[in-house]
């Protein structure tokens, strides 16, 4: 995998050295707290309800096994010995000291790691398909992309202070794995008749208090203009997005108030202002950063393995496991290994320092020595071995990693909430526990098939309830928490906002609710009806009357 | 008198400041002002050609373009920063050197913080009125404190891939 060279490592390397600099002059008193506050946030570090917690980029989702195992060590040295995985593929630390963030920026840049624009009003750090570089269905791997943008977004001197935060998604495949219309901007990858390769450039999609979609602003960009068209959308959103209220700054606010074309033309405008050679990367830098994302390693297999077909055979839940976290590679003979952070009874997204370890060995020793992040909060071994896969389950089984829930209803996408986060009306870990218990039973989880349900402990929508088909939102009445459902929403390719199904329920009612709304589902369906089909087909009234007939 | 840290040539030095920034509801003094855009557009005609130098301060929500026919007879140009969190005056500054080639100074006013000195001077800002005491010094400092850059800007500096091209 792509490899920093120098140039990166010198840049980490300062901006360690500055952020010392910039925790000493603070703690000298040099800056006041709200001065120092969007400078501790570009390097991740958030003052949350109990500690400092730190976010930890992992650009587009990919990581080597040495840095795996730095972030564990990281874990074990200055947190609790586990960190959370998030839905921008960042990790987060939540039991930090401020003292401490300047040696562990260090200790971090030395494996090319780093929480530059994790958080604060600038470009974050980017998302990109999990499966990038493994999968038949893509035109080119978007890790490429991802990384020119992450060199370009990184200290931006003009985009450092935009109005409000910008996060970008990327995919190279038809079929959307890293929800790029729910993204300030996403792109998609695509390849014409002759050959070449071009970007649809969606802008103005976000969740949070006012949900929005993206908006395709651009059919078919060249793809080596992509650099200078981002400099367009970020210089029409940094002058023109509103900065009169935290709420309405998003670029989502500026699209959805101009409408998508009339944003689109501005941008056209500024971009044919844009002196595109100056902007736009050279095609041997695009080539170098190329060169680092080819796979090397592949053995040449048969398309089939027995020891594969026999171990499923063989066992009921290795062969369950094959189904639901096992995934067809590009390669002849290889397979992705989803890595499940969805325990039952867990928190969704956690994962122990001896976890992180686990899943690094195996990288190394069985998946090219790569480990991805996916959006929904778990891992993946990206390129092992249909041979190798009952020994990488087993592994995976002894440390509670191998539950065969991906894209079930107990893999839920669940932020900290109130357990951990300043911000949050109500705790969401609990609700996705009790969710996840009541449906533990592998069999019953099956035959519900793909189910998503999303929970955020409030209106920010780190857990993207808006797009589950299943949404929890936690909000606060009179000092107690309750939970609002929505239905019918997704963020992948039939994206669309969830709606809301009535008044907001007790926590004790959201798991009782949602099993009300499985029987509805067992019974309404359609052959093979996913249930957010099912529910698209019917209406919420079935939903709705099942949840609320006590009430009546 | 304010401290005026002016940027050339890889170092800031501290120097007096010739300049008086004059509030619209005040009357104009003698010698080099600074004005707002909209008495400028008002008064700057009868102001201009008489031995003192002109400069224009913008809002935040005020575009340089407005002033494209005019910035040759203008020795600066102010942008304001309502907030040091504000960034629209980044944009600003990269317009007026990258489009419209002004070549005078472009100062920094308002809230303007130590710690984005490095991403002013490479959007094209050569003129600093801190207002929190830090000195000449410290933002020498603060513009040196990384040794590569990764895109081009209005500062000159070679990006990443023009740097690894070189190797």
């Amino acid at each position: 995998m792509y490899r920093y060279d120098d140039i990166d490592a010198a840049m980490l390397e300062d901006r360690a050295a500055e952020f010392r600099e910039q925790c000493r002059r603070r703690l000298a008193g040099e800056i006041t707290e709200e001065q120092f506050k969007p400078v501790r946030l570009m390097n991740g570090l958030y003052l949350q309800l109990h500690a400092y917690m730190l976010r930890i980029a992992i650009p587009y989702g990919t990581l080597n096994s040495a840095q795996l195992r730095k972030l564990a060590w990281i874990a074990r040295t200055y947190d609790k010995g586990y960190g959370h995985f998030t839905t921008r593929t960042n990790l987060q630390l939540h039991w930090i000291k401020l003292k401490d963030a300047p040696d562990i920026l260090d200790a971090l840049a030395k494996d090319g790691l780093h929480g530059i624009q994790t958080s604060g009003n600038c470009i974050r750090n980017l998302t990109a398909d999990p499966h990038a570089g493994a999968t038949a269905d893509e035109v080119d791997d978007p890790r490429v992309w991802a990384e020119a943008i992450r060199q370009w977004s990184t200290f931006h001197p003009e985009f450092s202070f935009l109005p409000r935060k910008f996060k970008i998604a990327v995919t190279g495949s038809e079929t959307d794995r890293a929800a790029i219309r729910i993204y300030d901007i996403g792109l998609r990858l695509r390849r014409d008749a002759e050959g070449a390769l071009s970007f649809q450039v969606l802008a103005g999609g976000g969740l949070g208090r006012t949900p929005y979609l993206g908006s395709v602003i651009r059919e078919a960009l060249p793809a080596r203009h992509l650099l200078s068209y981002m400099q367009a959308i970020l210089r029409v959103y940094n002058r023109h997005g509103r900065r009169d209220n935290l709420w309405k700054a998003r670029i989502k606010v500026l699209v959805a108030s101009l409408g998508a074309a009339e944003f689109a033309r501005q941008v056209e405008e500024e971009w044919a202002k844009t002196d595109l050679a100056a902007i736009d990367l050279p095609d041997t830098e695009l080539a170098r950063i190329r060169a680092g994302f080819v796979p090397t390693g592949f053995a040449t297999l048969p398309a089939a393995s027995a020891a594969f077909e026999a171990a499923k055979r063989e066992s009921a839940a290795f062969a369950r496991f094959a189904r639901h976290n096992v995934m067809p590679h590009k390669q002849p003979g290889y397979a992705l290994v989803n890595v499940s952070l969805k325990a039952i009874g867990e928190t969704p997204g956690d994962c122990s320092a001896e976890q992180m370890d686990l899943v690094a060995d195996l990288a190394e020793r069985y998946s090219l020595n790569e480990v991805r992040v996916t959006y929904e909060q778990n891992l993946l071994l990206p390129h092992v071995k249909l041979d190798d896969v009952p020994a990488v389950h087993a592994a995976l089984a002894s440390a509670g990693l191998a539950t065969p829930n991906i894209g079930l209803i107990s893999d839920i996408i669940a932020c900290p909430g109130l357990d951990y986060c300043a911000l949050a009306n109500a705790r969401a870990i609990p609700i996705a526990q009790d969710i996840a218990r009541r449906f533990e039973d592998p069999v019953l989880a099956e035959k519900i098939g793909e189910l998503k349900i999303k929970i955020s402990g409030c209106i920010n929508a780190c857990g993207h309830h808006h797009v589950g088909h299943i949404g929890i939102l936690g909000v606060d009445k009179k000092g107690e928490e309750f939970y609002q459902l929505t239905v019918g929403g997704s963020g992948d390719d039939d994206a669309a906002i969830g709606k809301i199904i009535g008044p907001a329920l007790a926590a004790d009612r959201v798991a009782p609710a949602i099993d009300q709304m499985v029987e509805v589902y067992l019974r309404e369906r359609l052959g093979s009806e996913r249930f957010v089909d099912t529910c698209r087909r019917t209406g919420l009234e079935p939903f709705k009357e099942a949840i609320y007939a006590d009430a009546h | 008198m304010p401290t005026l840290i002016r940027w050339r040539d890889g170092a800031a030095e501290a120097v007096d400041d010739p300049f008086t920034d004059v509030a619209d509801d005040v009357a104009i003094p003698q010698g080099d002002v600074i004005i707002s855009l909209a008495r400028f557009q008002a008064e700057g005609a009868g102001l201009l050609g008489h031995g003192r130098q002109l400069g224009v301060r913008l809002a935040a929500d005020e575009a340089p373009e407005a002033l494209a026919y005019d910035l040759p007879c203008l020795h600066l140009v102010a942008l304001t920063f309502p907030k040091f969190r504000d960034g629209r005056a980044f944009s600003a500054a990269s317009v007026l050197r990258g489009r419209l080639g002004f070549t005078g100074e472009v100062r920094a006013v308002g809230e303007v913080f130590l710690e984005q000195a490095k991403f002013m001077i490479r959007c094209g800002f050569d003129a600093f009125v801190p207002g929190d005491g830090t000195t000449a010094e410290q933002w020498t400092a603060a513009a040196h404190r990384f040794r590569h850059v990764y895109q081009r800007a209005q500062d000159g500096a070679a990006p990443a891939f023009v740097e690894r091209e070189g190797v």
